[in-house]
């Protein structure tokens, strides 16, 4: 699913922000992207949707060279991968029902389509009673909910979650990683970035530490921790 | 680029909707556009019928070329075949003394009859009408004639009048066509800033486009129509102006003809076809206008 051969990337002003990252995660996989703030999470899981551009190496994406990829492509993979933000990224004037149904238009589905799918995954999310809510009128889980349901609503073969309960209390971050195993079990690859010990040491998956710009520990079934 | 239908409507929905929505912003540019073509609109009816009215008198610009009174019917001869022999010459007309001095008693009206008497002693020259296949070559001709030829008393062009001519129409077009550059960057700049605002607005919602995989095209289209449109309605009035303006002045013109040499360009076809280039103006600034501001946030 994710090919990584000696991947930097350094910034524009300088500053490295991974320096050499040899990696392989197969499909199906659920993966933990555990380290400090500053380790260089974020621009790994930037490099995969391409929001960044690595300054060299090699990089694959669902058998797509990302180095090599056109401007025009990069729609194409972003439609085979969904994110989901800490901060939920939710049009605040849209209903939780157009929120979804946003991205179905964007890639031009028909209206029936849309209507479908929507609801099928609401409905996956446990939401199906909240498509007239505005997001203000939910609770932040409800809110992440509506977010993921976003991100499944092109049936991605790859979810990235960048802190998806770092805003949560625990309770709520329960159920999202309970959905989160759920949409795993369909066959989604999963990446989740994560500072919560707790959930990495309870639900035991692979787990890569980033440290310093480089993978520092990259073990299945593994415990939270960073330190070299 | 294939685009179902129902896209389009989309994109002209939200279009519209961000026009609405920024209404004040969108008045603003609607109002610079207006002012742009409004002025681009008078200026080229304007430079149109100057040039009009140029070309009609450039045509009428003759080398009248003034024979010796001396020469003999060969040394006649053979500066006819000069004249021929020029390059950039389109006709060589001999005029006797006698067809002269006709033309003049009868450029003269009643006052030439009295003149009548005087036929036998004709005072002018036998002349060649030497006309020009451009009329811009005319001075250049009539120099050649003057400098290299023999048995020429005078050459007669209208020489202040023709040059003087060439020189306005020409400062004319190059202050015209600076003025109307700088206008119509001037509409494009504030087009641009409305459009940049209202992209401002939905940065968040461009953002969330293309985390879902919107294509760039998909993102740009709605501004696309915003820019058309304000493009458009900025040229509705000046349109208006044109046809009525141009009607009443083209009314009172033929009413007062005795300035048979001041033709206006007929209002049919001139007028609409005038008021399909403003409207295509209109619409160009509009979308340059907006594709400049959209380029900046659709990078990565």
């Amino acid at each position: 699913m994710i090919e990584m051969q000696q991947v930097k990337k350094t910034y524009p002003n300088g500053v490295t922000a991974l320096n050499g990252i040899d990696i392989n995660i197969d499909p199906g996989e659920f993966v933990y992207l555990v380290g400090q703030s500053g380790a260089g999470k974020s621009t790994f899981i930037k490099l995969i949707f391409r929001e960044e551009i690595a300054s060299s190496g090699q990089i694959r994406v669902n058998n797509r060279d990302l180095l090599e990829m056109k401007w025009k492509d990069v729609p194409l993979l972003r439609r085979e991968i969904g994110v989901v933000y800490q901060d939920f990224k939710l049009l605040p004037k849209m209903t939780v029902y157009e929120n979804v149904a946003f991205a179905l238009e964007v890639v031009e589905e028909s209206p029936r389509q849309i209507r479908k799918r929507v609801m099928e995954v609401l409905d996956q999310v446990g939401l199906k009673n909240k498509a007239r809510f505005i997001p203000d009128e939910l609770s932040g889980g409800e809110q992440q909910r509506v977010a993921i349901a976003r991100a499944m609503a092109n049936y991605p073969k790859l979810l990235i979650a960048d802190e998806p309960t770092g805003n949560l209390d625990p309770d709520t971050s329960w159920e999202i990683m309970k959905i989160l195993e759920e949409i795993n079990g369909t066959g989604t690859t999963i990446i989740m970035a994560t500072h919560s010990k707790e959930i990495v040491n309870t639900i035991k998956r692979r787990v890569i530490a980033v440290e310093g710009g480089l993978i520092v520990r990259d073990q299945h079934r593994g415990e939270y921790g960073y330190e070299v | 680029m294939a685009m179902k239908f129902r896209t389009l409507k989309r994109h002209f929905k939200e279009g519209l909707k961000n026009s609405w929505r920024n209404s004040w912003m969108t008045l603003a540019s609607v109002a610079a556009v207006t002012t742009t073509l409004l002025l681009v609109a008078v200026f080229l009816a304007l430079v149109f019928n100057l040039n009009h009215i140029a070309s009609g008198l450039e045509e009428d610009v003759q080398i009248k070329v003034l024979v010796d009174q001396t020469a003999n019917e060969e040394e006649m001869e053979e500066l006819s075949e000069e004249l021929e022999g020029l390059d950039n010459v389109e006709s060589v007309v001999f005029s006797s003394r006698d067809e002269e001095w006709q033309d003049l008693m009868t450029s003269m009206g009643d006052q030439g009859e009295a003149w009548g008497l005087f036929e036998q002693d004709n005072p002018l020259n036998d002349a060649f009408v030497v006309t020009a296949e451009e009329p811009q070559d005319t001075v250049a001709i009539a120099n050649v004639i003057i400098e290299d030829f023999d048995y020429v008393e005078r050459v007669n062009y209208g020489q202040d009048f023709v040059q003087n001519l060439f020189t306005f129409n020409n400062y004319a077009r190059i202050v015209g066509a600076v003025l109307i550059i700088a206008l119509v960057f001037t509409a494009i700049f504030l087009i641009s800033n409305t459009i940049k605002i209202t992209i401002i607005a939905r940065r968040k919602e461009i953002e969330i486009m293309k985390l879902v995989g919107a294509t760039n095209w998909f993102i740009r289209w709605p501004f696309f129509v915003e820019g058309l449109l304000l493009g458009i309605l900025g040229s509705i009035l000046p349109i208006a102006v044109l046809f009525t303006g141009y009607y009443y002045i083209d009314q009172n013109m033929s009413a007062v003809n005795q300035f048979d040499f001041v033709q206006l360009l007929p209002f049919t076809p001139f007028v609409w076809q005038l008021a399909g280039l403003i409207l295509l103006i209109g619409a160009v600034i509009g979308v340059w206008g907006s594709v400049m501001s959209v380029r900046k946030f659709l990078k990565v």
